[in-house]
């Protein structure tokens, strides 16, 4: 059991919780990603780890309630405990010098972003983040992503706050004004796919996350399989991180809808299957 | 019961027909996820072990390879000591229940019963279930004395059926043993794997719970390689020896078109869903599983025919199952064959898959296939089948479940350097002891033989608990 110690809501959607971990929190890295089981009839989704405090030992999470899960764990408050907590899991970010990079997080992706900002920020980079989300009330961490880059950029779709605009503009801004090394790309998985199409013609290296659907997350199930350059990889043992110029999102966003009718017959709690 | 009637019965047993187990109706079960077979009762095992010549030097034994006493469990059943034969097999195999109902007998102990010669061979398999079963319903489980502690500490990675021996065996020997696992329940592939209406979760669970009353510290959720390394269980956490049974892992797929379109899912997420998260009881459970209307499994083996049967019992209204050799060639134990027959799976057999149809939404339509005929035996002796020319054809599916076996998993082993394992990444480890390059860890199950068996893995787990136990008394280590 893995207590809950803090518990924060970003926004309506969007919710931060430390969870008291100590073995994974002393080896979570930035780049790594969690399994979670709410209850013993829950299932096993993983969750970004977007923070760690070796000290205090615990990792946090944000997580947005999309399905009966995430919504399930949104009713959990502080010292409630929940029963399952793997990780760290994935194999984490490269971290060096590349000299010039861009971060970019969109929605909830913001969060795994920021471990990966403050990482390249510490190795010597020059950290220009973008983080752009639908409208105000939905974004967060402005002040922690401020801290770890040389630049913040700020979209909405709304125009409630920052640009309005997709962050895949003030990233083409960027990238036609100056030479970027490196960008890192988290947030829905059509957001990385625009990302990924911008910075191809720019032809710079472009580093996405997958949130690839998963039970085990050890490579035991190969739910989570994804086309990289024409070869079937697993998100879990061989990313999550890939080089987004590889990735085929098409396939990605057609596997991520693969259980929507069994998920509203969830949420509605009807019945389903047939032989108990 | 007087010894001369005891004789008298053994005189009979050479004519007597073997006491089948009563099962549930094929048509019946094949819509329920319940045990298949009903079990013996008291009356019925007492007249199968009335078949068992209690010969002298006990062939039977010998087919075992975790060496149970099987004349003598059995003699006990003739003397309706059935809680005695009960722990009389305990002395040397901590999962009966589990063993009773998924050893291949028929290849191990019953292939050398000298019934068998004759007609069919004594039922050992149905008789250890009987009596693991009557232990549970009737008698306190009895917990044997802890020994003297040795004050050694011995982490067992791994809870399948190789990790769990290996941990009863070294606790016996008064070794503190922490037994590691990655999913959150432990039994490894008898949880994950095999479903429930061939062994019923609540009997794993019941075994494990007499291997922590041994004195087992279990540890959930600890993916070994990412949580904690060898090297900081040996050095950092004080553990004396390791013994790595993580199973195989990876599932493997054909490489064919159309592999990765949503409803084509490998059998071990397939199984994983249904056993594991226990997706058959969904929505009372979160996990969801793709039903399916029409559902084709491609492959021979347990595997397989685990997967077809439970896409039946999730209601599917046809299930083929696809091989690309001839049902003599199966590597699936006869009775399952026999059982996925009997329940109205379709065998699709001399049939390759080809590819996968997309339907336009990014879902699986149909399978692909071509015929096959057999050529030439290959290197497992087995006769090689080759396409047959413009015989292409099209199965309607809606899911399709490759099980084609698995290959090694890297999370652990690429975190040990001085671990050596072969070019396919399975661990290398002397056979008879489990011994791996790395002073102190020993290694056995599928990560060393690739696929195989709950009992092969097993005996594994006997042979390194023994050599771990020379190990920590001499602390002498050389690997050739």
């Amino acid at each position: 059991m893995y207590k809950i110690l803090k518990k924060e809501d970003l926004s309506e959607q969007i919710t931060l919780f430390d969870i008291e971990a100590g073995d994974i929190a002393q080896k979570a890295r930035a780049g790594n990603f969690f399994i979670l089981r709410t209850h013993e009839q829950g299932e096993r989704i993983p969750l970004t780890i977007a923070d760690f405090d070796r000290g205090r030992g615990t990792i946090t999470t944000v997580f947005q309630k999309v399905g009966k899960t995430t919504h399930h764990l949104g009713t959990f408050n502080e010292g409630d405990y929940i029963t399952d907590v793997i990780g760290p899991l994935g194999n984490h970010s490269h971290i060096d010098n590349f000299g010039r990079v861009v971060c970019v997080g969109g929605g909830v992706g913001i969060a795994p972003v920021y471990p990966i900002a403050r990482a390249l920020k510490e190795a010597g980079n020059k950290v220009t983040s973008i983080i752009g989300a639908r409208s105000k009330s939905i974004l967060f961490w402005e002040e922690k992503m401020r801290r770890v880059s040389d630049d913040l950029i700020i979209t909405t779709d709304d125009g409630s706050c920052g640009t309005k605009a997709v962050v895949t503009v003030p990233l083409e801004d960027i990238l036609s004004s100056e030479k970027v090394d490196l960008v890192v790309a988290i947030g829905p998985a059509v957001m990385m796919k625009f990302v990924c199409r911008t910075t191809a013609t720019y032809n710079v290296k472009t580093i996405v996350s997958l949130n690839s659907i998963m039970i085990d997350a050890t490579g035991m199930c190969g739910g989570c399989r994804v086309e990289i350059g024409g070869e079937t990889k697993y998100t879990c043992v061989d990313g999550p991180e890939f080089d987004g110029h590889l990735v085929d999102f098409d396939l990605l966003m057609k596997r991520l809808q693969a259980y929507i009718p069994e998920e509203h017959t969830a949420m509605c709690g009807g019945k389903m299957n047939g032989g108990k | 019961m007087g010894v001369s009637k005891m004789a008298t019965m053994t005189e009979e047993s050479k004519t007597k027909e073997r006491v089948e187990m009563r099962e549930q109706p094929p048509l019946v079960r094949a819509r329920n996820f319940r045990e298949v077979p009903y079990g013996y009762s008291p009356e019925e095992a007492f007249e199968e072990a009335g078949r068992c010549l209690s010969c002298k030097n006990g062939p039977c034994r010998e087919g075992c390879p975790v060496g149970v006493d099987i004349p003598g469990f059995i003699g006990l059943i003739k003397e309706r000591r059935y809680l005695d034969a009960c722990y009389k097999v305990k002395e040397r195999n901590a999962l009966p229940a589990v063993c009773g109902r998924v050893c291949p007998q028929e290849l191990q102990c019953e292939s050398r019963c000298l019934m068998g010669k004759k007609g069919k061979p004594v039922a050992i398999g149905n008789l250890e279930r009987f009596v693991a079963d009557y232990e549970a319903a009737n008698g306190d489980m009895k917990i044997p004395e802890r020994p003297r502690s040795t004050g050694r500490k011995v982490a067992v990675i791994g809870s399948g059926p190789g990790g769990l021996t290996c941990a009863v065996d070294l606790a016996k020997s008064g070794h503190h043993v922490t037994l590691f696992e990655a999913l959150h329940k432990p039994g490894g592939v008898l949880i994950y794997g095999i479903p429930e209406f061939r062994l019923p979760k609540a009997i794993v669970e019941r075994e494990v719970e007499y291997i922590t009353k041994l004195g087992v510290e279990f540890v959930p959720n600890a993916v070994i390689g990412k949580l904690y390394t060898i090297d900081e269980l040996m050095n950092g956490r004080g553990y004396d020896s390791c013994f790595i049974c993580i199973g195989a892992g990876l599932p493997m797929f054909l490489g064919i078109p159309g592999e990765n379109l949503n409803g084509v899912c490998s059998a071990n997420e397939y199984l994983t869903r249904a056993n594991l998260m226990k997706a058959y009881l969904f929505p009372e459970y979160d996990t969801p599983i793709k039903v399916g209307k029409r559902v084709a499994v491609l492959g021979g083996g347990n595997v397989a025919m685990d997967s077809a049967r439970v896409a039946l019992r999730l209601g599917a209204e046809k299930v083929y199952l696809i091989y690309r050799r001839s049902e003599a060639e199966m590597p699936a134990r006869k009775a399952e064959v026999h059982h996925a027959h009997e329940e109205g799976i379709e065998f699709v057999l001399l049939t390759n898959p080809a590819g996968f149809v997309d339907d336009g939404k990014g879902n699986v339509c149909a399978v692909e296939c071509i015929k096959m005929e057999l050529g030439e035996p290959d290197e497992t002796g087995r006769r090689r089948p080759v396409p047959v020319k413009g015989s292409e054809f099209q199965i309607e599916i809606d899911v399709a479940i490759p099980a084609l076996g698995t290959r090694a998993n890297p999370i652990l082993t690429k975190t040990v350097p001085d671990l050596m394992i072969n070019r396919k990444g399975y661990i290398v480890a002397e056979e008879g002891s489990g011994m791996t390059s790395k002073p102190g860890v020993f290694a056995g199950g599928d990560i060393v033989t690739g696929s195989a068996t709950v009992i092969l893995a097993m005996g594994a787990g006997r042979r390194a608990a023994n050599a771990v136990n020379e190990y920590l008394k001499w602390k002498y280590w050389e690997f050739k």
